[in-house]
């Protein structure tokens, strides 16, 4: 039961909303604490892990001698260590705390079993820490996304299960009436994401099929992953806070309808444009470039959506670490799903399939829009767990534009490092060692980007522990925004 | 929207269609694809992996082999696969048959080694290069496997497999002690013998060899 002292901080003194509201949600963030932060931050641990690897498996690239001693170290394992522990590590976990917060506010509902919700991350946290080790070992299974070794999967499987009936309770008892945006995307992710694992897992690994039949199965789990799994949830995040932040409502119920239907009817069979020219029947090609291609519709719609919500309030960037990092994604978003979407035509990807252009293009899709999603999720969640303020605007800013230009120019310079390799390496006159080597300023760009985020990350990591272990301030206080004590556009800035 | 059933009926559905498309569909279409019978030669294509070449899937595998390097090669036309000599012909879904795990990669930060058996048959040469890949290919940003071979005193004779190193490099990196050589371990064995047998030199009905267009045909 929340205390007066801490119903208070819960209050912000200008609100309008009447108290009875603020104190319901107050009690709701009170349920949901711990669940939601030993997710988040093992989360963030894994990040950290995961910032790591990248950084080896980066510099690895160009300056092979690197470490090159070590076997558990090389290209092969640093760099699937580091898709591993960011990817089962760092965005799931993150996935799980945001959804579950969000599931709670947004069913006005008590998170109940929070207990349950702590065994599954335990479960969670071991299964990819055991996987991520066996990786290194040298037990990866070697197909893209689905790398972590079939004795860790069972532990991964045990925690899903948990957190799969903990959904479905808490979706049961809600209140609410009305089923936001925002739970649908949530729900679709929490049932998609299992169907998508476990046929990956049998028709893979525990009963392979034939031939590349089993190609089609990685991708349609692998891209399906991003698109069903990574891309809800972060949608779902951006149609909350951009509201809530902004006090006003989404800009079109309608366009919010149809972008949620089109992307679960378009996303799914476009995963194998991953195989374009590959050893495949040629119509599932030609279906998934078409699915691609449809992609446009739901990405427009939901930008759309985004942009009209925040027209008259773009000046609320200035002041608010939540927005301004939930809107950076949302761009991106945009962005990276019509590069998606033109990758796939045959013309395009002729040139980048095969190259580091579609690592750049990865990278501004798990990070330049779902991380960055996160990140601001987690600035206006934890405060409200805590009861206590983040500590410094500085650091805050450090982490924002550490990792907005970072991520920026890796993916602007990589991508044009991957277009220059792919033209050469389509074009048999120049010798293919010529085109490694034309690749290797490019990678030591992509090295340096990479140092400028982790400076972001661990500017992030000190604002946490900072704010866990300062004392939490008695009586009222007023969120960390970017240019306080600036009068504030709307009141529920954060 | 807010029947809660309602969304969850269209939320199966729509991951059920794309589950039966892509997956359940090819599946039943060739997912009981079966190797070519030759009547000229009397024998089936592809041939099984030897238990060798098997053994070194598994370093492939454990190494990570396959996020620089493909194996497929693409139709002519598409891409330059043919014209850099990386097959005679396109790779299609009957060469994969016989193989428990599928490679076909996505990433060519390296060139494709569908066929490296064919354009490279020295066991030699796959040794040096995987001991340190500028001994064979100068420029090269492959890593370095030097921990897949062992620096030993020789016990009677001299082993078949020392490594030919290069006099002023083995002088450089303190290689050339009398009485020691450099050999491969088994692994390094078993992966070499798996980048011999990748090859698929053969014809299947549906894959012939490219015939290099006339010049002046040429585009």
């Amino acid at each position: 039961m929340p205390n007066v002292s801490s119903l208070a901080a819960s209050l912000n003194p200008a609100t309008p909303t009447d108290m009875v509201a603020r104190a319901e949600l107050s009690e709701i963030d009170a349920s949901a604490k711990w669940p939601v932060i030993v997710f988040l931050l093992s989360g963030l641990a894994w990040l950290l892990i995961g910032t790591g690897f990248a950084l080896i498996s980066s510099i690895k690239l160009h300056t092979p001698e690197f470490l090159g001693d070590y076997e558990w170290l090389t290209f092969g394992r640093a760099r699937t260590a580091h898709l591993n522990s960011v990817v089962y590590g760092w965005s799931t976990n993150v996935a799980f705390a945001v959804a579950f917060w969000l599931m709670a506010r947004l069913s006005r509902a008590k998170l109940r079993h929070g207990g349950l919700l702590i065994v599954a991350a335990c479960f969670w946290n071991l299964g990819v820490t055991i996987g991520v080790i066996g990786i290194l070992a040298g037990d990866s299974t070697s197909i893209e996304w689905l790398e972590i070794p079939p004795y860790a999967t069972p532990l991964l499987f045990v925690a899903y299960a948990l957190v799969g009936v903990w959904a479905v309770i808490t979706f049961r008892f809600r209140k609410s009436e009305h089923i936001y945006v925002s739970q649908w995307y949530l729900l679709a992710a929490l049932f998609w994401f299992p169907w998508l694992y476990s046929v990956a897992q049998i028709m893979l690994i525990f009963e392979p099929a034939r031939g590349t039949v089993q190609a089609l199965v990685n991708w349609w789990f692998a891209h399906n992953v991003l698109g069903l799994w990574f891309t809800p949830i972060g949608l779902a995040a951006a149609y909350y806070f951009i509201p809530k932040v902004l006090g006003k409502p989404i800009h079109s119920y309608y366009l919010s309808v149809l972008g949620f239907w089109s992307l679960a009817i378009f996303y799914n069979w476009a995963g194998v444009h991953h195989l374009i020219g590959g050893p495949v029947p040629a119509w599932v090609l030609s279906a998934g470039i078409a699915a691609s291609l449809m992609m446009v519709i739901p990405v427009v719609v939901t930008a759309i959506n985004h942009h009209f919500t925040m027209v008259g309030s773009f000046s609320a960037l200035r002041y608010s670490p939540t927005l301004r990092f939930v809107v950076f994604g949302a761009v991106n978003y945009t962005l990276v799903s019509l590069t998606g979407s033109a990758m796939a035509i045959r013309g395009f990807n002729e040139v980048t399939h095969f190259t580091h252009f579609t690592v750049a293009h990865a990278h501004q899709g798990m990070y330049a829009f779902f991380t960055m999603v996160m990140f601001g999720s987690v600035y206006y969640i934890l405060p409200r767990l805590l009861l206590k303020e983040w500590p410094s605007a500085t650091l805050i800013r450090t982490h924002f534009w550490a990792t907005a230009i970072g991520i920026t120019f890796y993916w602007l310079e990589l991508s044009i490092g991957g277009w220059i390799q792919g033209t050469e390496m389509n074009n048999a006159n120049i010798a293919f060692i010529d085109v490694v080597q034309h690749t290797i300023p490019w990678l030591f760009l992509r090295s340096v980007a990479g140092i400028v985020i982790t400076v972001g990350h661990v500017a992030f990591a000190v604002n946490v522990g900072w704010m866990l272990l300062m004392r939490r301030p008695a009586g009222v206080t007023a969120p960390t925004l970017f240019h306080s004590p600036t009068p504030l556009p709307t009141p529920s800035v954060r | 929207m807010n029947r809660g059933p309602l969304i969850f009926l269209g939320i199966f559905f729509a991951l059920a269609f794309s589950w039966t498309g892509v997956v359940l569909t090819n599946q039943i279409q060739y997912g009981s694809l079966t190797p070519y019978y030759d009547q000229n030669e009397g024998k089936t294509y592809p041939e099984k992996p030897s238990g060798l070449a098997e053994r070194g899937r598994l370093v492939y595998q454990d190494l990570g082999c396959l996020y620089c390097h493909s194996q497929q090669v693409r139709r002519p036309g598409f891409g330059a696969d043919a014209e850099r000599g990386w097959g005679e012909r396109q790779s299609v879904a009957r060469d994969y048959v016989y193989e428990k795990r599928v490679f076909l990669g996505t990433m060519r930060t390296g060139p494709d080694l569908r066929n490296i058996g064919a354009r490279q048959p020295s066991a030699d040469w796959h040794y040096l290069h995987l001991f340190d890949p500028r001994l064979t290919s100068p420029g090269s940003t492959m890593a370095p496997f030097g921990f897949l071979f062992e620096y030993r005193q020789i016990v009677g004779e001299r082993s078949p497999k020392t490594l030919k190193l290069p006099a002023e490099y083995a002088k450089l990196h303190d290689l050339d002690r009398p009485g020691y050589e450099l050999v491969p371990t088994p692994r390094a064995d078993a992966l070499v013998g798996y980048l011999l047998s990748l090859k698929d030199t053969y014809e299947f009905p549906e894959a012939k060899p490219y015939v290099p267009r006339k010049a002046g045909g040429a585009k």
